[in-house]
């Protein structure tokens, strides 16, 4: 098991569940036991939820697993059946389970940089939460939702906050134009500063940042700056190694990859979705909770299951007191149409069809009605 | 006993909620069995009755964590700690609750809130 974060540890549980009972390396780049990351730019950030939290093993659970942290892969024997590490160890396996996430894409130039900072693992939000504790004007580069949900957690420690996104609308990628609009409006109606539409030229500062420096000149003063634009795939170290790459690491819609006996699930994976008839590379939680059961039954029975239809894909985030939930993909939409609540009021419900067929639904402070279009979702898929 | 509703007004995959405090959540599973639960999920604070019901299992609406609807027990995460199980009872067609005496494993914010504020 090459990856000991979320992804992993499902990997791991359904090994032992669907009863594998040999031998379990767990690899992990990170020194920390399998910890849960959405609360990193939430509750943990506004330091309402301690490290013991964050921990997803349960106190009486026995995986039987060998535990290898702070060790990174860097590569992959096909022939030898290897995983190789950064140390010079190497780790021999029957099957192996490739769940290597994805990292922080970061702003060339700004390494070095005091008070620049990116969000993906503890260590990231530990340093951050130190700072933000100091108070003084944020600046986060990107609108997305690891940006949108440090601003607000920012705007409630107190402290003055700006949001820049190159794009004209934040979220417009996962949630369409109109829906985007909405949903970023939140910044404006806690008065924290968002700028769209221009990208970001560069940081001004010595040793430590002082200033976001826009395309269009203006520059934006800033004590930190959190840089939210995005995440890319860890597979560097599969390179060259006859895994099948292409954005993350090419897998069928069970998981498997191109090499028999190996599968990868997680952040790195770009599954075949047989919905849309196209790969999609899905960076959620509950992708990495949901798939590794269908990856794991295939890897033990050795590629002879029928892979099902995966639910679709399902994310949560929660922005200035606001429950935001989505399900489906967006893209492929037609239409949006708000079935319930309103824009103003921040709490609606909004379906998006493709030629009338409900294709993704997004609930703002609606639970509720929520689950019920996500299960309509599944059952019509 | 609490009396909670009538089985009839209960259809087959629906849940009810009983808002005394903790509150519960009564299930009536598509196969035609009545569980009672705490309604507030371990993790976060979210109504386990709004969740995703399927066989003896609910998933909580947020974040997905699953709880076996006989035992309380979590089977997926991020929960970690199990929901209270109450007693059921059906009498002359209404649903009855005897809550349990254990203590309920609230999540942290609902846990603190009960703690610092009027009950």
């Amino acid at each position: 098991m090459v990856g000991a974060s979320l992804a992993g540890l499902s990997a791991a549980r359904s090994l032992r569940g669907q009863g594998y009972d040999g031998r379990l390396v767990v690899i992990g780049d990170e020194i920390h036991r399998p910890y849960d990351r959405p609360p990193l730019s939430k509750e943990f950030l506004a330091g309402t939820l301690g490290e013991a939290d964050l921990v997803l093993e349960t106190d009486d659970e026995e995986l039987g697993a060998e535990w290898l942290l702070g060790a990174r892969a860097t590569g992959l024997d096909r022939a030898e059946r290897t995983v190789r590490l950064a140390d010079g160890r190497e780790v021999r396996a029957d099957g192996i389970v490739i769940a290597t996430g994805a990292a922080a894409r970061t702003l060339p130039g700004s390494e070095g940089l005091a008070g620049v900072h990116t969000l993906r693992t503890l260590d990231d939000a530990r340093a951050l939460r130190a700072e933000l504790a100091r108070g003084g004007r944020l600046v986060v580069i990107g609108g997305g939702f690891i940006g949108a949900e440090v601003a607000s957690t920012a705007y409630a420690l107190g402290l003055d906050v700006t949001v820049v996104e190159a794009a004209p609308t934040p979220l417009a990628g996962p949630l369409g134009e109109t829906m985007g609009a909405i949903v970023s409006g939140l910044h404006a109606d806690h008065g924290v500063r968002l700028l769209c539409g221009v990208g970001v030229k560069g940081l001004s500062g010595e040793s430590r940042v002082d200033a976001v420096l826009m395309e269009d000149g203006r520059s934006v003063p800033a004590d930190i700056v959190v840089v939210g634009v995005g995440a890319r795939p860890c597979v560097e170290w599969l390179a060259g190694c006859g895994v099948e790459l292409d954005n993350g690491v090419k897998c069928g819609a069970d998981g498997r990859t191109s090499l028999a006996g190996v599968i990868a699930v997680g952040d790195c994976a770009n599954w075949y979705d047989p919905r849309a008839g196209a790969h999609r590379r899905v960076e959620h939680w509950t992708g990495a909770r949901e798939r590794p059961a269908a990856a794991v039954a295939t890897l033990l029975a050795g590629g002879a299951v029928e892979p099902g239809v995966p639910r679709p894909p399902y994310f949560w985030s929660d922005q200035y007191g606001v429950k935001i939930q989505f399900s489906g993909h967006a893209a492929g939409a037609d239409s949006v149409t708000i079935e319930e609540g309103t824009a103003q009021d921040r709490d609606v419900l909004a379906v998006y069809r493709r030629a009338g067929i409900p294709v993704a639904v997004l609930g703002m402070n609606q639970p509720r009605l929520f689950v019920r279009w996500r299960k309509q979702l599944a059952a019509a898929s | 006993m609490i009396p909670a509703c009538r089985l009839a007004d209960l259809p087959r995959g629906e849940a009810f909620r009983l808002d005394i405090d903790p509150p519960v959540s009564v299930f009536h599973t598509d196969d035609g069995e009545v569980f009672a639960i705490d309604d507030t999920c371990t993790h976060q604070d979210a109504s386990l009755a709004d969740g995703w019901l399927e066989g003896c299992e609910v998933e909580c609406p947020l974040h997905a964590s699953k709880f076996d609807l006989r035992t309380g027990r979590v089977d997926a995460p991020p929960a970690k700690l199990p929901v209270r199980t109450h007693e059921v009872v059906i009498e002359d067609g209404v649903i009855y609750v005897k809550v349990s005496t254990d203590a309920p494993n609230l999540p942290p914010c609902v846990a603190s809130r009960l703690a610092g504020g009027p009950a």
